[in-house]
C-alpha cells in the first residue's frame, strides 16, 4: 500500500483517554490532536506522566483493561482504530504500525532466540515459511548493522549487549515494512555513545524506507536531531505545536520557554547564566488546576483569565502549522531573557581537601552456580590520582562500567582500596573501612544517591531519618537541639517543615532527593559525593536540585564530587573533570579545558554523541564502533583502543601494547593518550555556533 | 558443571551422617530402648531383665562405637553369650565367620528390623516400590492440572475464570490430606452414608460402594477403584499450592514488557500465551514442584495410614511406633536423598528451562 | 461440617451484607461478586452434607429428633456471642478503616475481609467457648454413643438438651468437643509461629546480612530440619519418652531465649545514644522476658502466672523447631534483596552498625511479606497440629483439639461420619479464613 504525500498516515483528533481504577477515572490525556505525514517523523516531548506514552499505546489501541478512549478519534490511514474488529487490529500491529521501546531487554522475550522472535513477524503477517523468514531476518540484521548475523540469530538476548539488543528490536520492527513507526524513548536506557549510534541508524532506516514517525521522549536534544515535527505535552495536553525550527527559534508557550531554561545548553554556565528551575510541582492527574494546566507554575500567569476555563489550542499568526495552548501568547515579550538574578562570581578554590594517589580497586567475582571457572578478577579502577579542593566541584564523567561508582564506594569507605591512598586532609581512609573510621571524618564526607525512590527508607518519617544522622554525628547536646537542627535541615533544602512528619512514599522524587540532601550534610559535611544525583528526575526538577546543591555548597564551601554521565549537567556545574572509561581516568582537568581541544579521542566521541537542544550550535559527529569491553577482560595496552577511531594515527601499533601516561597539556589538563602532540593540537572544537544564526 | 554436582553430592552426605546420627541418638535415648526390650522381649520384663535384655542385643554400648557400627566403619560387635554361643552384628547376618568384621550401611548392610523381623534392606525396597506406584499416579494427576488451573488463571489476572479457579486452589491448600481424605472416604466409600447408598438406591451401581476407602488390595492390582480417593487425596493439597505458584507466575509474566512487543507484533492471544508466556512462566513453577516432592511425602505417610496401603510411609509410622531404630535410620536415609536430589534436580532443570543461567 | 457450614453461610452473609453498604457502585459489585460466589460455594457444600450426609440418618424412633433446620438454627443462635462480637468488630473496623494503615485496607478487599471474618469467628469461638458448648467436651453420656446429630439426651425430659451434631465413640457431644477445640488450636498455633519468627529472623537476618561462612552454616542447619520428614521428627520428639529426657525443655530454653535476645538487640541497637532510654527498655525487656521465660521453658515462674504442661510445652517446641527454618529462609532471601538498597548504603555510609541496619533499616521493609507468611504460617501451623492430633502424638486421649478428634473419629468413618467431619470441617474452614486473609493483606500490600 503506498500513501499519497499529502494525506496524513495518522490523525488524531481530540483525544480523550483515562483509565479507571478503584479510585475513580483518572484521565491521562485530554483533547489531544496531532498528524503525521508519510515519511515524516513527530517528536512528543514532555515530562514523566505528560501521558506521551499514553498517547502511543492509544494508537495501537493497547491500553490494557483499565483505559478506555473516552473522546475523541485516531484514524490510521483514515481508518478509525477504536472501531476496528481484533481481527484487523492484529493486522495492522506488527504489520502497518510497530512499535520500539524504552527497556530493550525487557522487551524482547528471554527465553527465545533472536531468530524466531524476527522470523515471528513475516510469518504471522505474510504468512511466510520459516526459512523465507529467517532469510529476511538474517538481510534485516544487516540493515541494522549487526556483525555475524548468523551467530545473533541463534543468540538469546541476554547474551548481547544493551545497544544490540535496541537494535534487534528496531530490526523486528522494520521487518515488516511498516508505515508508522512508534518510539517510546528507544535510547533512554543506553548510553551516551551507544545512544548516538541508534539515532544514527533510526534517522537513516526512516530515511531509506521512508517510514514516518512518532517519537516520543524527555529529551529535547533527540527531539532536535530525528524529528522535523515536534509536540510538547504537559499534563495530559499538548501545549504546543509547529516544526522544530519554528518551536526552538520561536517558541510561543511559557512551559515550552521554562523547559528550554531548565536544561543546561552549551551556552549555560552556573555563574554567568544559571539555568532557572520551574517552580512547583507537576500536577497529579486528579490535582489538575482550573483554566490552564501550567498556570500555577507559569511567571506569566495572570488571575481571572488563566484559571477560568479550559484553554484551547489556538494557531500562532505568522507561522504556518505552529498552535500553542496559551490565552496570553500575543502579549508576552518573547524575547525577554530570564530574570535568574545576577550572575555570580566565581567561587575561588581552596585549601586540597580531598586526594586520591595511585588508587585501585580490584574485585573478585565467583562464577554463577553451574559456571566451571573459579574466581574472575574485575578491575573496577586503576591507579586513579586527582585532587578536590574546598569549594569545587569535581565531575567524574564516564559511560556504565566505566568504575565511577566504584570509586564513589571506595571513598566512602563502604569498600577498602586495593592499592594507593586516599588523605581525607592528612587523614589516610583507602584502606580503613566506615565502620571503623572516626565519627567526625564520616560525619565530614557524606553521599548523595542515585535513586530517588531508594535513597530513604520507606519505612520511617522523613524527620526521623535526619534525626538519626543527626543523632550517629553526635550533633546537639538533647533530642530538642537535635530536632531543631533537624528543622533547619529542611529549611535548608526548601522543604516545609511540615514535611519532617511525612513518610518517603508522600513525597515525589525530587523532594525525596532534597531530604537525601539534607540527610548528607546533616553532619556539617566538608566533601560531599553525589552520585548521579539528578539523573532519575525530570527535567523541570533537575535544574531545581541541582541548584540547591551548588547553593548549598556555596554557602558551606562543600567540595562536591559528582559523578555523572550527563555531559551537559557536568559542564554546567563542574570546576574540574575527570573522564574515566574502563578504571581509567583518560582526561582530568578544568572544566573548559577538558571540553574544547586538545582532546582525549574518547571525550571528544563522548561530547559529539550528547544530543544538543539549541539550533545555534552545530557539532562534529563522531559515532563510535563496537561496544565497552567487560572490565573483567580489559583490551592490552591503552583501555580505549578497541573503539577508538584515531587509533591508526598511532604508529606502531603502539595502543595495543602499551598503557599510555597522563600527558599534561598545561594549565593542570592532562590526557592519557599515545597521539602525537601536533594530533592532538591539530583537533577542532566539538561544538561550534551554526552558520545561519 | 561436574564440580557443582561433587559439591552437591558432599552436602547430600554430610546432611545424611548429621540426620542420621540425630535418629541415632534421639532413638536409642534409654528410655526409648528401654520400651524397645519391653515390646521385643515381655511387657512384664523387670529391670534387670532389661538390661540383660539390652546387653544381650548389644545396646550397652558407647552410641558412638554403635553409630560407627551401623555406618560400617567399626567392627561389629561380638558376645559370647550364657549358652556359649557367639552372637554379634555380623553374626547373626552372615554366621561365626562374619565375627570381627564390619557390616554397615558402606558393606551395604542396612541392618535388620525389629518391627518387621528381616532385613531393613528388603522392608525399604519393597516399601518403596509401593510408594514410587503411588507417587507415580500422584504426579500424574496432580502436575498437569495444576498447571492448567495455574496458566488459565493467569492468563487473565482478575478475570471470571481467574477468580473461580483461584478460590478452588486457595480451598484445596486450605484441606490437609487427613481433612480431605476423611470427606472422601465418607463421600464417596461409606456404604451408609454419601454418594454409594444413592447410587445403590438409582440402581446405577452393583458394589457396595463406590470406591474402596482401603487402599490394602492395590498391593496386589492397582484399578481405579482402590487408588483414586488415597491419589486425590495427596494430589489435591500440592495441586492447590502448585496452581498458586503458576498462576502468580503467569500473571507476572502477563504483565511483561515482552509481552505487549508479542502482542504488537500482531501475534493472537493464544499465540502470545503458547509461544511467549508459557515457557517464561513456568521456570518458577518448576522449582517450586521438585521442592514439593519431599513434602509429598507427609501427605503420603497420612494417606498411607489412613487408607492402610502399606508403603513407605505406612512403614515409617510403624518404626517409629515401634522405635524400630535401624528402620528410622534407613527411613531417615531415604529422606534425605529425595530431599535433596529433587533440590539438585530442581537447580539443573532451572538452569535447563531459563537460557539467562545457562552454561556456556 | 454440619457445624461450621451455618456458621460459615452467616459469615458470608454478614460479608456481603458489609460490603454492600459500606462500598460505592463499582466497589459492591465487586465486593458482593466475591461474597456471592463464596456463599455459593458454601450453600453448594451444605446442600450436598445435607442431601448426602443427613440424608442417611435414619431416624431412631426412641430418641427426640432434631430436623436438619432446626440444627442449623439452634447452632446459630448457640453462637450468638459470636456473630455479637464479629457484627461489632466489623462496625468498628469499616468505620475507622481509612486510620488503621495495613489491616484497614484489609477491608477494601472482600477475599481479605472474608477470610478476616472466618479467622475471627474462630477466634470469637475460642473465647466465648464456655458460653457456646453446651456440655463437657469430655464428660460421657451414657446413651449417646454414636448418637447422630440433633440426638435429645435420655433423661432430658422437655428441656430439651441436644447433641446438637451427635455424639462420639464415647458418647461425649462432638458440638461441644469442636467448640472446646477450637480454645486449644488457638491458644498454640498463633504463639508457636510467633516464636518461629521471633527464631527464623532472629537467624535470618545476619545470615542474609553478611553472608559468607554464617550464612552456609545456618542455611545447612536449617536445610537439615527441613530434610528431616515431619512426622519421623514428631513420632521422636513428641512422645512422653522425650519429656524424661528433659530434651523438650532444654529445647525450649533454647528457642524461647531469642525473643528475650531479640528485643533487647533491638532496643540497644535503636537507643544506643540515648543511654537512659535504653537501659530502661533493656531493663523492662529483660525483667518481663525472664520472668515469663523461666514459667514457659521451665516451668518455674515464681509467681506462678507463666507455665506450660510438660506435654504442651513438648508439641510447642516441637512445632517451632519445624516452623523455624522456613521463615530463616524467607527472612534471609528478603535480607539479601533489600540489603543492596541505597538506604542500606546511606545508614553504612553515617556509620551505623550492623545490628541497627538489620533490624531498623532492614527488617521494616520487609514486614509486608513477613506478615503475609505470618498468617499463612499460622494456618500451617494449625495443619501440623491437627498432623500431630491426627498420630496420636503429644495429646492426652480426652483433649478435644481437632486432629485428635478426626483420628478418633476415622476409625468409625465409614458408619458415623458425623464425628469426624465436624472437627475436619471446622479444621478447614479455619486454615481457608487464614489463607484468604493472607491473600488480602497481599493484594493490599501490593497495591501501596
Amino acid at each position: 500500500m503506498s500513501d499519497r504525500p499529502d494525506t496524513p498516515i495518522l490523525e488524531i483528533d481530540n483525544l480523550s483517554i483515562s483509565f479507571f481504577t478503584r479510585a475513580g477515572e483518572i484521565p491521562a490525556v485530554t483533547d489531544f490532536s496531532a498528524r503525521v505525514m508519510p515519511g515524516q517523523a513527530l517528536g512528543l516531548v514532555g515530562e514523566s506522566g505528560c501521558g506521551k506514552s499514553t498517547v502511543a499505546l492509544g494508537v495501537m489501541r493497547d491500553l490494557g483493561g483499565s483505559g478506555r478512549i473516552t473522546a475523541g478519534r485516531i484514524r490510521f490511514r483514515g481508518r478509525d482504530i477504536a472501531a476496528m474488529s481484533e481481527a484487523e487490529l492484529r493486522g495492522i500491529r506488527g504489520a502497518e504500525i510497530a512499535m520500539i521501546y524504552q527497556e530493550p531487554m525487557a522487551s524482547l522475550n528471554p527465553a527465545m532466540t533472536v531468530g524466531r522472535q524476527l522470523a515471528e513477524v513475516p510469518m504471522l503477517h505474510e504468512r511466510a515459511s520459516r526459512r523465507d523468514a529467517m532469510d529476511r531476518a538474517r538481510a534485516m540484521l544487516a540493515d541494522v548493522r549487526l556483525p555475524d548475523p548468523d551467530r545473533i540469530l541463534r543468540a538469546y538476548p541476554h547474551q548481547l549487549s544493551g545497544g544490540q539488543q535496541q537494535r534487534i528490536v528496531i530490526a523486528m520492527a522494520l521487518m515488516a515494512r511498516p508505515a508508522l513507526l512508534i518510539l517510546d524513548e528507544p535510547t533512554t536506557a543506553l548510553d551516551v555513545t551507544v545512544e548516538a549510534g541508534i539515532i544514527r541508524l533510526i534517522r537513516e532506516l526512516g530515511r531509506r524506507h521512508g517510514t514516518a514517525m512518532l517519537f516520543i521522549s524527555h529529551n529535547l536534544g533527540l527531539i532536535r536531531e530525528t524529528c522535523e515535527r515536534i509536540c510538547v505535552m504537559y499534563a495530559g495536553e499538548a501545549v504546543e505545536e509547529g516544526t522544530v525550527a519554528q518551536v526552538f527559534a520561536a517558541m510561543r508557550h511559557p512551559y515550552t520557554q521554562a523547559l528550554f531554561r531548565a536544561i543546561p545548553l552549551p551556552g549555560t554556565d552556573k555563574n554567568a547564566r544559571p539555568l532557572k528551575a520551574i517552580p512547583g510541582n507537576f500536577p497529579l492527574p486528579h490535582e489538575r488546576p482550573q483554566g490552564c494546566n501550567f498556570g500555577p507554575r507559569c511567571d506569566h500567569f495572570r488571575a481571572g483569565l488563566c484559571d477560568l476555563r479550559p484553554v484551547p489550542m489556538e494557531p500562532v499568526a505568522r507561522s504556518d502549522g505552529h498552535a500553542t495552548r496559551c490565552l496570553r501568547h500575543r502579549e508576552i515579550d518573547w524575547s525577554a531573557g530570564a530574570d535568574a538574578g545576577p550572575g555570580r562570581a566565581p567561587a575561588p578554590a581552596g585549601e586540597v581537601v580531598l586526594e586520591a594517589r595511585g588508587l585501585g580497586k580490584v574485585y573478585e567475582v565467583a562464577g554463577g552456580p553451574l559456571s566451571r571457572g573459579g574466581k574472575r578478577v574485575v578491575r573496577a579502577n586503576e591507579a586513579l590520582s586527582f585532587t578536590a579542593r574546598e569549594g569545587e566541584t569535581l565531575a567524574v564523567v564516564g559511560e556504565s562500567g566505566c568504575g565511577k561508582s566504584t570509586l564513589a564506594r571506595v571513598l566512602m569507605g563502604l569498600e577498602t582500596a586495593s592499592a594507593g591512598e586516599v588523605y581525607l586532609d592528612d587523614r589516610a581512609i583507602g584502606d580503613v573501612p566506615v565502620q571503623r573510621r572516626h565519627r567526625r571524618t564520616v560525619a565530614q564526607m557524606q553521599m548523595v544517591f542515585q535513586n530517588p525512590f531508594d535513597t530513604l527508607n520507606p519505612a520511617m518519617t522523613v524527620g526521623r531519618q535526619i534525626l538519626r544522622a543527626l543523632e550517629v554525628f553526635g550533633i546537639g547536646a538533647d533530642a530538642a537541639q537535635r530536632r531543631a537542627r533537624m528543622l533547619e535541615l529542611l529549611d535548608l533544602v526548601k522543604l516545609p517543615r511540615a514535611f519532617a512528619g511525612r513518610m518517603p512514599r508522600q513525597l515525589s522524587g525530587g523532594q525525596k532527593q532534597r531530604v537525601g540532601i539534607a540527610r548528607a550534610f546533616a553532619g556539617n559535611a566538608r566533601v560531599v559525593i553525589a552520585d548521579e544525583p539528578v539523573s532519575a528526575l525530570d527535567v523541570s526538577v533537575q535544574a531545581a536540585v541541582t541548584d540547591l546543591l551548588m547553593e548549598i555548597q556555596r554557602a558551606q564551601r562543600t567540595t562536591l564530587i559528582v559523578i555523572s554521565h550527563d555531559l551537559s549537567l557536568v559542564r554546567y556545574l563542574a570546576d574540574r573533570v575527570a573522564v574515566m572509561y574502563l578504571g581509567h581516568i583518560v582526561e582530568i582537568g578544568p572544566t573548559a579545558a577538558v571540553f574544547a581541544p586538545p582532546y582525549h579521542p574518547y571525550t571528544q566521541a563522548l561530547l559529539s554523541a550528547v544530543p544538543i537542544a539549541d539550533p545555534g550550535v552545530e557539532k562534529t559527529e563522531i559515532v563510535l564502533d563496537g561496544e565497552i569491553p567487560s572490565a573483567m577482560e580489559p583490551p592490552p595496552g591503552c583501555p580505549f583502543q578497541t573503539r577508538c577511531p584515531r587509533k591508526s594515527d598511532v604508529p606502531d601499533n603502539r595502543c595495543e601494547r602499551e598503557l599510555p601516561a597522563l600527558r599534561t597539556m598545561g594549565d593542570g589538563h592532562e590526557v592519557r593518550c599515545h597521539l602525537a602532540e601536533e594530533h592532538l593540537r591539530a583537533m577542532t572544537p566539538v561544538f561550534r555556533a551554526a552558520a545561519s544564526g | 558443571m561436574p564440580g557443582f554436582v561433587i559439591r552437591r553430592l558432599g552436602t547430600m552426605l554430610l546432611t545424611a551422617l548429621c540426620l542420621t546420627f540425630i535418629v541415632f541418638a534421639l532413638t536409642n535415648m534409654q528410655p526409648r530402648l528401654e520400651t524397645l526390650a519391653k515390646t521385643q522381649g515381655s511387657a512384664r520384663m523387670s529391670d534387670a531383665e532389661v538390661q540383660s535384655w539390652l546387653a544381650r542385643e548389644g545396646f550397652d554400648r558407647p552410641m558412638l562405637e554403635r553409630y560407627g557400627e551401623w555406618l560400617g566403619v567399626v567392627p561389629g560387635w561380638t558376645r559370647e553369650q550364657a549358652d556359649g554361643t557367639l552372637r554379634g552384628r555380623c553374626i547373626d547376618r552372615a554366621g561365626d565367620a562374619a565375627a570381627g568384621t564390619r557390616c554397615g550401611v558402606l558393606q551395604g548392610y542396612w541392618g535388620s528390623s525389629t518391627r518387621f523381623n528381616a532385613e531393613v534392606g528388603a522392608v525399604i525396597g519393597a516399601r518403596l516400590g509401593a510408594t514410587g506406584m503411588l507417587m507415580l499416579w500422584v504426579v500424574i494427576v496432580m502436575v498437569p492440572s495444576a498447571l492448567a488451573i495455574g496458566v488459565l488463571a493467569g492468563m487473565r489476572e482478575g478475570s471470571r475464570t481467574d477468580r473461580s479457579l483461584s478460590t478452588v486452589s486457595i480451598v484445596s491448600t486450605a484441606t490437609p490430606e487427613y481433612v480431605s481424605g476423611v470427606i472422601f472416604i465418607a463421600l464417596f466409600a461409606s456404604s451408609t452414608f454419601g454418594l454409594s447408598p444413592l447410587l445403590r438406591e438409582w440402581g446405577l451401581m452393583e458394589a457396595n460402594t463406590l470406591f474402596l476407602g482401603n487402599a490394602r488390595s492395590a498391593m496386589d492390582r492397582i484399578t481405579f477403584w482402590n487408588f483414586t480417593l488415597p491419589v486425590m487425596t495427596i494430589a489435591m493439597y500440592g495441586m492447590g499450592y502448585i496452581a498458586r505458584m503458576t498462576r502468580a507466575s503467569m500473571a507476572e509474566v502477563m504483565t511483561q514488557q515482552y509481552i505487549r512487543t508479542a502482542r504488537l507484533k500482531g501475534a493472537s492471544f493464544p499465540a502470545v500465551v503458547l509461544r511467549h508466556a508459557l515457557r517464561n512462566a513456568l521456570i518458577a513453577p518448576f522449582t517450586v514442584i521438585m521442592l514439593q516432592f519431599p513434602w509429598l511425602l507427609n501427605g503420603v505417610v497420612i494417606v498411607e495410614v489412613l487408607f492402610s496401603y502399606p508403603g513407605f510411609g505406612w512403614a515409617l509410622v510403624e518404626g517409629a511406633s515401634n522405635n524400630d531404630i535401624e528402620l528410622l535410620l534407613a527411613c531417615s536415609v531415604v529422606a534425605v536423598i529425595v530431599v535433596l536430589a529433587t533440590q539438585l534436580i530442581s537447580d539443573i532443570g532451572y538452569a535447563w528451562l531459563n537460557p539467562r543461567i545457562r552454561v556456556g | 461440617m454440619a457445624g461450621a457450614l451455618p456458621m460459615l453461610l452467616g459469615a458470608f452473609a454478614a460479608c456481603a451484607a458489609v460490603a454492600l453498604m459500606t462500598r460505592g457502585a463499582g466497589g459492591a459489585a465487586h465486593g458482593l461478586h466475591r461474597a456471592a460466589l463464596a456463599g455459593v460455594l458454601a450453600l453448594g457444600a451444605w446442600i450436598l452434607f445435607d442431601g448426602l450426609v443427613l440424608h442417611g440418618l435414619a431416624a431412631d424412633p426412641d430418641l427426640e429428633q432434631l430436623a436438619r433446620g432446626q440444627i442449623a438454627g439452634r447452632m446459630i443462635a448457640r453462637l450468638w456471642p459470636v456473630w455479637a462480637a464479629l457484627a461489632l468488630t466489623f462496625a468498628v473496623s469499616l468505620w475507622y478503616r481509612r486510620r488503621l494503615g495495613l489491616y484497614g485496607k484489609l477491608f477494601d478487599s472482600p477475599i481479605g475481609m472474608i477470610g478476616f471474618a472466618l479467622v475471627m469467628f474462630w477466634v470469637f469461638t475460642a473465647l466465648f467457648a464456655d458460653l457456646i458448648a453446651t456440655h463437657d467436651a469430655i464428660a460421657q453420656i451414657s446413651g449417646m454413643r454414636n448418637a447422630p446429630p440433633g440426638t435429645a439426651l435420655p433423661d432430658s425430659g422437655a428441656r430439651g438438651a441436644f447433641f446438637l451434631l451427635g455424639g462420639d465413640s464415647q458418647a461425649r457431644d462432638v458440638f461441644s468437643r469442636m467448640v472446646m477445640g477450637a480454645r486449644d488450636v488457638l491458644a498454640i498455633a498463633p504463639a508457636a509461629t510467633t516464636f518461629a519468627f521471633m527464631v527464623g529472623i532472629t537467624l535470618g537476618l545476619p545470615a542474609g546480612y553478611y553472608g559468607g561462612r554464617l550464612d552456609a552454616v545456618l542455611t545447612f542447619v536449617a536445610n537439615l530440619v527441613l530434610a528431616f520428614p515431619v512426622i519421623l521428627l514428631f513420632y521422636l520428639l513428641v512422645t512422653p519418652d522425650i519429656v524424661a529426657t528433659g530434651l523438650p525443655m532444654w529445647m525450649a530454653a533454647v528457642l524461647f531465649l531469642f525473643p528475650v535476645i531479640f528485643l533487647c538487640v533491638l532496643w540497644n541497637s535503636r537507643f544506643a545514644n540515648e543511654p537512659g532510654r535504653r537501659n530502661l527498655l533493656v531493663g523492662v525487656t529483660l525483667v518481663a522476658g525472664l520472668w515469663i521465660y523461666s514459667g514457659l521453658a521451665f516451668n518455674a515462674d515464681p509467681l506462678g502466672l507463666w507455665g506450660m504442661s510438660p506435654n504442651m510445652l513438648n508439641v510447642f517446641v516441637a512445632v517451632v523447631f519445624v516452623n523455624a527454618p522456613t521463615v530463616f529462609r524467607i527472612t534471609r532471601g528478603l535480607t539479601l534483596d533489600l540489603r543492596s538498597r541505597d538506604y542500606v548504603a546511606a545508614g553504612q555510609t553515617r556509620g551505623e552498625r550492623p545490628v541497627y541496619l538489620m533490624l531498623w533499616e532492614i527488617l521494616p521493609n520487609a514486614r509486608g511479606p513477613l506478615i503475609v507468611d505470618f498468617c499463612l504460617r499460622i494456618g500451617y501451623t494449625t495443619i501440623l497440629l491437627g498432623t500431630l492430633g491426627f498420630f496420636g502424638l503429644g495429646v492426652s486421649p480426652e483433649s478435644p483439639d481437632w486432629g485428635s478428634t478426626i483420628n478418633q473419629g476415622r476409625q468409625l468413618l465409614t458408619v458415623h461420619p458425623h464425628i469426624a467431619i465436624a472437627p475436619a470441617a471446622a479444621l478447614m474452614s479455619l486454615v481457608l479464613g487464614l489463607n484468604l486473609l493472607a491473600d488480602g493483606l497481599r493484594e493490599e500490600s501490593l497495591r501501596d
